[in-house]
C-alpha cells in the first residue's frame, strides 16, 4: 500500500513533464520542420488524425530540416545566440555579486528578522511585472527620477534608457528573488556549529567564511544561476523595453520570424536550438547535484 | 505606456457602459435597427477610438463590446492567421489585406447590412481597388501618411533657418548629427521604412529590385547611429513630453502628440511635416475574420462607424482623416481644414500606397530591417 503511494507520488513529476515540457517541445519540433504557406495556420504540411496511418505517411514526408540549414546559413542567428549567452551571463554574474551578500545576511539574522526579510524580497512580485519594468523607464530615462537626482549634486546627465546597461538593471532588478532565494536555502541549513569547531581549530572568521561556508553554498548559487540564466537568456519583455535596437537577443531574432517575416518554422527551429543547448548544462547540473547529494 | 493607461480607460468606460441600466438603450436605439445583443471583440490600433464612440454603441445597440489593441501590422496578421482569435472586427492596413484575402482569414461582407457604404469618397475607394477589388472585404476606417513630427523650438536652435520639408532632414547624417542629442525615434515598421527611404533616393517605393533594398539599407544604416530608438508608438508620449526632438511616425499620432502637448501645456510645440518628395498614404479597413463569433454585430459596429456623424467624431479624436465624404463637413475645421490631415490635391499627387510583398521579398526586406535596427 504505501509502496505503491509512493510509485504514484514519483509518477506525478514526470506526468507534468510530459504535459508542460515534453508535449509542446514536440508541437515545436514539428513545427520546425515544417514550411510557411499563406493559410490559417500559416504552415504545412498539417496532421490529420482522421486521415489514419497513410495520412501521417505524408505528413512525415512533407517535413524537412531546410529552416535548420537557413539558421546556418545567416550569421544573424549565431551573433544573437552569443549575444545572448553573454547578456544573460553578465546578469547571472551581477545576481550573484548583489545576491550573495544579501542571502548571507539575511541568513545570519535572528530568526524573526529573518522572515521580515525574505517576505522583503519577495515582496515586489505583488506588482505587476510589467508595472515595475515601465518604473525603471521612468527612472532611467534621459529627463527622469536618475538624471534629476545626479542634477541637484552636480553632476551631468547620463542616458542609460535604451543602452545594454538599461537591459542588465533589468534583468537584476527582474531576477534577483530568484538567485537570493535558493542562495538563502542553503546558507540558513548550514549547521552553525562547523563555523564554530573551524575557529575553535583558529581560523579567523574570514577564512572560515572562504574555507567552510563558502563552498557549503555552491549548490545555492549554482541553483541560483541557473535558474536566472535560462530564462534570461531568452528573455524578451526587458529588452525590447530597456533595450536600444542594436541588443541583439534571440527573444527578437524569435519575435522578427515570428511576427515580421510570419514565419513560424523559423522562429519554432531558434527557439528549439536555444532549448536544445540550455537542456546539457541543465542535466549536466542535475548529474553534478546528484553526486553531491550521495 | 499611454496606450497601456488609455486600454485601461477604455475598459473603465466599458464597465461602466454595462452597467448603465437597460431601459436607457432602448430609448436611443433607431427604431429600424433591432437590438442585436450579444458580444462584439474589436482588435484596432492602439490610441485609435473615441471611447466615448464604444459607450454609445453599447448605447444603442445592447452590445457589449471588448476592445483590444496592438501597434503593428505584423503582430495583428500573426494573430489573425492563427485562427480562433475571437476576434469579430481587425482593423489591417491596405497592403496587408491582399494576403489575408489568399490566406483565407477575412470574410466577404455583407453590403445588405452596411447601410451608408454609398457615403464613402470615390476617390479613396479608387485608391483601395487594387488591395480588395470590388469592395468585398473591407470598409474604410481611417487614412493617414507617414512624416515627419518635431519639436518646433527644439529643432529650430540646431538647425537655424532649416525648413523641414524634406527627407533629407531624418536621413541626412549631417542634419541628424545636429539632432542626435535631443532623440531622434524611427518607426519599427519594416515595410513602411522601406517605403520612405526607397522614395527619398528616388527609386521606386514597391519595388521588387533587391539591389534598390541594399541601397535603402545604405541609407538607413548610415541614419542609424543618431536614432536614439526604433519603435512604432512610444514616440507620441515623447514627442508630446519633450523627451525627443524628430520622429518618422504617422500623421494622426503625431497630431496626437500635439494635442497632448498643448493639453499639458508643458510649453512643448509639435509640427508634422508630409516632406516635399513625396509619402506613403495607407487606409486602415474594417474586416471581419472567417471565424468570427458574433458577424452580426462586426456589421452593426461597421454601419455604426460608416454613420457620418460618428465617424466625424472619431476623426476629431483619432486627427486622422475618414473616408466619408458626408463627414467631411462635420469634422473638427482644425482637423479638416489640416492638410497633414486632409491632404490637399496638390499634395495627394505625391502620395503613394504600398503594395504588397510576396514571402520572398517580405524576408529579404526584414532580414535587412534587423541589419539595420542591430547593426548584424
Amino acid at each position: 500500500m504505501k509502496r505503491s503511494r509512493s510509485g504514484l507520488a514519483a509518477i506525478l513529476p514526470f506526468l507534468w513533464l510530459a504535459v508542460f515540457f515534453a508535449f509542446p517541445f514536440l508541437l515545436v519540433g514539428k513545427l520546425s520542420l515544417s514550411h510557411t504557406v499563406l493559410a490559417i495556420p500559416p504552415y504545412a504540411p498539417q496532421l490529420h488524425l482522421s486521415q489514419g496511418l497513410p495520412g501521417f505517411r505524408t505528413f512525415l514526408a512533407g517535413l524537412s530540416g531546410e529552416t535548420y540549414a537557413r539558421l546556418t546559413q545567416d550569421r544573424l542567428y549565431l551573433d544573437a545566440y552569443l549575444s545572448s549567452l553573454r547578456i544573460a551571463g553578465l546578469a547571472a554574474g551581477l545576481l550573484l555579486l548583489i545576491g550573495y551578500p544579501i542571502a548571507y545576511g539575511i541568513a545570519r539574522c535572528p530568526p524573526k528578522a529573518r522572515q521580515a526579510l525574505v517576505m522583503a524580497v519577495i515582496l515586489p512580485f505583488w506588482t505587476s511585472f510589467l508595472i515595475r519594468i515601465y518604473a525603471w523607464i521612468a527612472i532611467l530615462k534621459p529627463a527622469g527620477v536618475l538624471n534629476a537626482a545626479l542634477g541637484l549634486v552636480g553632476l551631468g546627465p547620463v542616458e542609460i534608457l535604451n543602452t545594454e546597461t538599461a537591459v542588465l538593471i533589468g534583468l537584476v532588478y527582474a531576477y534577483l528573488p530568484f538567485m537570493v532565494l535558493p542562495l538563502y536555502a542553503v546558507l540558513d541549513r548550514e549547521d552553525e556549529s562547523l563555523i564554530e569547531a573551524a575557529q575553535d581549530l583558529g581560523a579567523t572568521p574570514l577564512s572560515a567564511f572562504w574555507r567552510v561556508t563558502f563552498p557549503l553554498s555552491l549548490p545555492g548559487a549554482a541553483a541560483g544561476a541557473l535558474l536566472c540564466f535560462i530564462p534570461m537568456a531568452g528573455e524578451f519583455v526587458i529588452p525590447d523595453l530597456l533595450g536600444g535596437s542594436e541588443t541583439l537577443m534571440l527573444g527578437r531574432v524569435i519575435w522578427t520570424e515570428f511576427f515580421a517575416n510570419r514565419d513560424w518554422p523559423a522562429a519554432s527551429a531558434v527557439a528549439i536550438v536555444l532549448l536544445a543547448t540550455l537542456v546539457v548544462p541543465i542535466v549536466l547540473f542535475e548529474r553534478e547535484q546528484a553526486k553531491v547529494l550521495s | 505606456m499611454r496606450g497601456l493607461f488609455k486600454a485601461l480607460g477604455i475598459a473603465a468606460a466599458l464597465a461602466l457602459a454595462a452597467c448603465s441600466p437597460k431601459k436607457t438603450e432602448t430609448a436611443a436605439a433607431p427604431a429600424a435597427a433591432p437590438k442585436a445583443g450579444g458580444e462584439l471583440h474589436i482588435y484596432n490600433w492602439s490610441d485609435y477610438i473615441d471611447p466615448a464612440l464604444l459607450t454609445q454603441f453599447t448605447k444603442e445597440t445592447g452590445i457589449k463590446v471588448t476592445y483590444d489593441t496592438f501597434d503593428s501590422n505584423e503582430v495583428l496578421e500573426t494573430k489573425v492567421l492563427q485562427g480562433n482569435t475571437g476576434y469579430d472586427l481587425v482593423v489591417p492596413s491596405n497592403h496587408n489585406v491582399p494576403r489575408y484575402i489568399a490566406a483565407g482569414a477575412i470574410q466577404p461582407l455583407d453590403k445588405s447590412q452596411l447601410p451608408g457604404l454609398d457615403k464613402l469618397a470615390p476617390d479613396v475607394m479608387a485608391h483601395m481597388a487594387p488591395f480588395d477589388p470590388g469592395a468585398k472585404y473591407a470598409v474604410p476606417y481611417m487614412q493617414g501618411t507617414i512624416g515627419i513630427g518635431y519639436n518646433i523650438d527644439a529643432v529650430a536652435k540646431r538647425l537655424p533657418g532649416v525648413k523641414i520639408d524634406s527627407w533629407a532632414v531624418v536621413f541626412d547624417p549631417k542634419t541628424l548629427a545636429k539632432l542626435k542629442d535631443c532623440g531622434v525615434y524611427f518607426l519599427d515598421a519594416s515595410e513602411d521604412m522601406y517605403a520612405v527611404a526607397l522614395n527619398d533616393l528616388g527609386k521606386d517605393p514597391n519595388s521588387h529590385v533587391a539591389a534598390d533594398y541594399d541601397a535603402a539599407t545604405a541609407l538607413l544604416m548610415k541614419a542609424r547611429p543618431y536614432v536614439r530608438k526604433f519603435h512604432s508608438s512610444e514616440y507620441i508620449d515623447a514627442l508630446a513630453n519633450g523627451d525627443i526632438c524628430v520622429a518618422i511616425g504617422y500623421s494622426g499620432d503625431v497630431l496626437q502628440a500635439k494635442a497632448r502637448a498643448v493639453e499639458a501645456k508643458n510649453k512643448v510645440r509639435i509640427a508634422y511635416s508630409i516632406p516635399k518628395e513625396g509619402s506613403q498614404v495607407w487606409f486602415d479597413l474594417f474586416t471581419i475574420p472567417k471565424d468570427a463569433p458574433n458577424p452580426v454585430a462586426a456589421h452593426r459596429f461597421i454601419a455604426f462607424m460608416l454613420r457620418p456623424e460618428i465617424i466625424a467624431k472619431a476623426s476629431n479624436f483619432t486627427q486622422y482623416a475618414n473616408a466619408n465624404s458626408a463627414a467631411t463637413a462635420l469634422v473638427d475645421p482644425a482637423i479638416r481644414d489640416d492638410p497633414n490631415a486632409y491632404p490637399t490635391p496638390e499634395l495627394n499627387k505625391r502620395l503613394f500606397v504600398t503594395t504588397t510583398k510576396d514571402q520572398a521579398l517580405l524576408r529579404e526586406v526584414n532580414r535587412q530591417w534587423t541589419k539595420v535596427l542591430t547593426g548584424h
